[in-house]
């Protein structure tokens, strides 16, 4: 996993809108970058089922979250539209798990990221990280407002 | 709909079992987040239910896995204002086919409720705070799943 205080490599990747996304376009406002395994599993759809309810939260807090998973951005339309949430999703999905590489968040015999959670400064630099133990275990809500709460 | 008074959301412990909490039985405190949509949660009412214990009714809808989720709570809360909290939770786990408005406004006949008045409260702000509360104290407790029990107090 990237270690907290390296810079954040860059990318850009397409939305479930087929739109290229870099992270560079957050430069000046912190982004919380959520990998996860795979749209449409139950666990990734509890997680980004809750962490949509605090989503206003979130941004209230000047933070952009961003999901990132090795699904095409077809399925994370799809996705979105099935949880009826507005949650940036990104394709990690041609070269596979290339953004989830760089940032020593990907399972290589799974084939697919960690579960996953990188905060990003408004330099463009790793903040906080945290790797859930095991795909199947959610990381609570709280622990993003953790994060937020000791940056200040 | 939701409230938003902007809450901080930092980890700390389940709050204790309070004056305004929904609470039914007797013996040691059991705090359960659960969301009348989820199926899980229903499939664990009959025997959460059943302990001897204090059971503590703590609202986690979440509408991204149960789009009606918001809509229930709120009816239960509703019909808690009438004092039949745990009827319509029980009555809601144990038909889980029928949760439409039509569906909510039979079972809060069947239950003697003022439907007027279930109505306006079901869709009232006061509600919505109530419910996004409790919620929000299980965020903090970091729960990422229903249903989700913590032990209370061990005797009143």
């Amino acid at each position: 996993m990237i270690a907290a205080g390296t810079p954040a490599p860059d990318f850009t990747l397409r939305n479930q809108d087929g739109e290229k996304v870099s992270l560079s376009d957050f430069r000046g406002r912190k982004a919380m970058l959520v990998f996860y395994p795979l749209d449409f599993s139950p666990v990734c759809s509890d997680q980004l089922s809750i962490y949509q309810e605090v989503k206003p939260e979130i941004e209230a807090k000047g933070v952009e979250m961003i999901g990132i998973s090795v699904d095409h951005a077809f399925a994370h339309k799809a996705f979105q539209e099935k949880l009826g949430i507005d949650t940036t999703l990104l394709a990690d999905f041609e070269p596979k798990g290339e953004v989830a590489r760089a940032y020593g968040a990907y399972i290589e015999k799974a084939g697919h990221a960690s579960r996953s959670l990188v905060l990003i400064d408004e330099q463009g630099t790793v903040e906080w990280v945290h790797e859930s133990p095991t795909p199947l275990e959610i990381p609570g809500a709280n622990l993003i407002f953790d994060a937020l709460e000791a940056d200040r | 709909m939701r409230s938003r008074p902007t809450a901080e959301l930092t980890s700390a412990p389940v709050p204790p079992v309070g004056p305004q909490d929904h609470r039914r039985g007797e013996g040691p405190e059991l705090i359960v987040y659960a969301d009348l949509g989820c199926p899980h949660c229903a499939a664990a009412w009959e025997e959460i239910s059943g302990r001897r214990a204090r059971l503590v009714f703590r609202h986690f809808p979440v509408a991204g896995k149960h789009p009606r989720s918001p809509a229930l709570h709120a009816a239960a809360e509703a019909a808690g204002a009438q004092g039949r909290f745990f009827e319509i939770v029980d009555s809601l786990y144990a038909d889980r086919g029928r949760v439409d408005d039509p569906h909510l406004w039979e079972r809060a006949k069947r239950l003697g409720l003022d439907l007027d008045r279930f109505e306006a409260d079901r869709r009232s702000d006061a509600v919505a705070v109530r419910v996004r509360r409790d919620f929000e104290s299980g965020i903090r407790a970091g729960v990422t799943g229903t249903p989700a029990t913590f032990p209370g107090r061990a005797v009143d």
